[in-house]
């Protein structure tokens, strides 16, 4: 077989970057990673992503795949073995949902919370709280949302991670706590303690730091 | 044919995301039957159905609802293989299709969205991002179709055809409401002419209601966004169309 070229075009805090690794260590794939500066983007992240300049990007023998969803099907589609999508299409099309969901519903309602105060930050929390008991229906007794390995939705819900961090950074009270949410709560002690999935997180205290500066002087 | 393994929809007429849906199940030739839904007053089984988001549209499949139309259309390629593929076989390719869907669905679809519900100066910056967003398009179009002409038919449609064909179908009545040409073929010819192809692709047609009902649509559309009380409806959240769920679609 030929040498296959893999490179990896992230950031170090980046949840869409972080999944990429996820999906690419889980597939034993051999690739190379390139820290960016979102502040002053390199000619090679420019070239390969020309149309929204954003990372991740995944550059496989040349050719360059966008977009953390779709390079995360571009992975599973290209080396077939340890699939991170279920095999069945309503299964994936359940991952899939929620994955959107996770994006779409989700992320946008952290970022309401972490600059928000007082009354109008506790309506976000309780609506971000909700959004996690519906996640919870998906998941119901499994080990993790791929059943009893990681998966797809495994994967694309590590920005549960980063609330749990910014939350923690900015002295709140804890969102998604054991008791409120026992199911989710659950999962993610299972998934921070997975081989894979753990060298994947942010170094917490970088990570701290970083949430502290970027969100703390609104408080 | 078993209860099971029939097929519904729950749609609304006016809706450009659930034409997707239907475009995509009559390119693979599955007969399904379609529940008109009234948005104002949904339904209990579609509430049932989309618990989540209590949109439409929604698939009904041996028992089970799959919703949001980009799920949808996957899921309607993986299941009925026998039809004509909804995505190319390659996975570099496929991937450069879902990439361009996205792209079509966040980076055009809300714009012009915006350009809809917006008047004034901040009008014609959401309709200044829009053409920006198509330029990038017909860029893109030029690698995708590689310099070959994209010959478009019932047989060939995909994922991407269908979502761009559901937001540009109706850029004539757009163009009506709004004053502005998108498809323009002298700034966007590639994009022009594969506009021009998938509103003549037979299914298309057949789907497609007429000039004046898209024309009422956007109307109500932008009437719904800048004088709602004149509008006579409640402006709710997540929902598309209301009043004109009351009339006919044809």
């Amino acid at each position: 077989m030929a040498e296959e070229e893999v490179k990896l075009f992230g950031t170090w805090a980046s949840p869409v970057s972080r999944r990429i690794e996820v999906a690419l260590k889980l597939k034993g794939v051999q690739y190379e990673y390139i820290e960016e500066d979102l502040t002053n983007k390199s000619p090679a992240l420019l070239n390969y992503n020309p149309v929204n300049k954003q990372i991740p990007v995944l550059v496989h023998n040349g050719k360059s795949v966008a977009e953390s969803l779709v390079i995360m099907e571009y992975i599973d589609e290209t080396w077939k073995h340890n699939p991170i999508l279920p095999a069945d299409p309503y299964e994936r099309a359940m991952a899939r949902f929620w994955a959107k969901y996770i994006d779409e519903k989700f992320w946008p309602a952290a970022m309401k919370i972490v600059v928000a105060n007082g009354e109008e930050q506790k309506g976000e929390i309780d609506e971000i709280q909700q959004q996690m008991k519906n996640l919870e229906g998906e998941l119901k007794e499994k080990k993790f949302f791929g059943g009893e390995s990681l998966g797809f939705l495994d994967i694309a819900a590590n920005i549960i991670i980063w609330l749990v961090v910014a939350q923690e950074a900015l002295g709140m009270d804890q969102i998604l706590n054991e008791e409120k949410l026992p199911v989710l709560y659950g999962w993610l002690q299972r998934l921070l303690d997975d081989a894979v999935f753990k060298e994947c997180v942010p170094p917490k205290d970088r990570h701290l730091d970083l949430f502290k500066v970027k969100f703390g002087s609104s408080k | 044919m078993a209860e099971e393994n029939k097929v519904k929809l729950h749609g609304m007429w006016a809706s450009p995301y659930v034409k997707r849906v239907e475009i995509a199940l009559k390119i693979k030739g599955i007969p399904y039957e379609f529940v008109e839904e009234d948005l104002v007053n949904k339904s209990q089984l579609l509430l049932q159905y989309n618990p989540v988001h209590k949109k439409v549209p929604v698939l009904i499949h041996n028992g089970k609802s799959i919703c949001e139309s980009l799920v949808i259309l996957e899921y309607i390629d993986e299941t009925w293989k026998n039809g004509p593929p909804l995505l190319p076989q390659d996975p570099y390719k496929r991937a450069k299709v879902r990439f361009w869907t996205s792209f079509v669905e966040k980076e055009l679809l809300e714009n012009v969205l915006l350009v809809v519900r917006s008047e004034g100066e901040a009008q014609e910056k959401a309709i200044k991002v829009v053409f920006e967003k198509l330029k990038l398009l017909e860029e893109g179009l030029k690698d995708l179709f590689q310099g070959e002409t994209h010959h478009i038919d019932g047989e060939n449609m995909g994922i991407l055809d269908i979502v761009l064909c559901s937001l540009f179908g109706a850029h004539k009545a757009q163009e009506e409401v709004l004053g502005v040409k998108f498809i323009d073929p002298e700034k966007f010819p590639l994009l022009s002419s594969w506009v021009t192809a998938f509103t003549e692709v037979a299914v298309v047609k057949a789907l497609q209601p007429p000039h004046e009902k898209l024309v009422m649509v956007y109307q109500f559309l932008r009437q719904k966004a800048l004088r709602p009380s004149a509008a006579g409806v409640e402006v709710k959240e997540g929902v598309y169309v209301t009043s004109l769920s009351r009339s006919s679609p044809f």
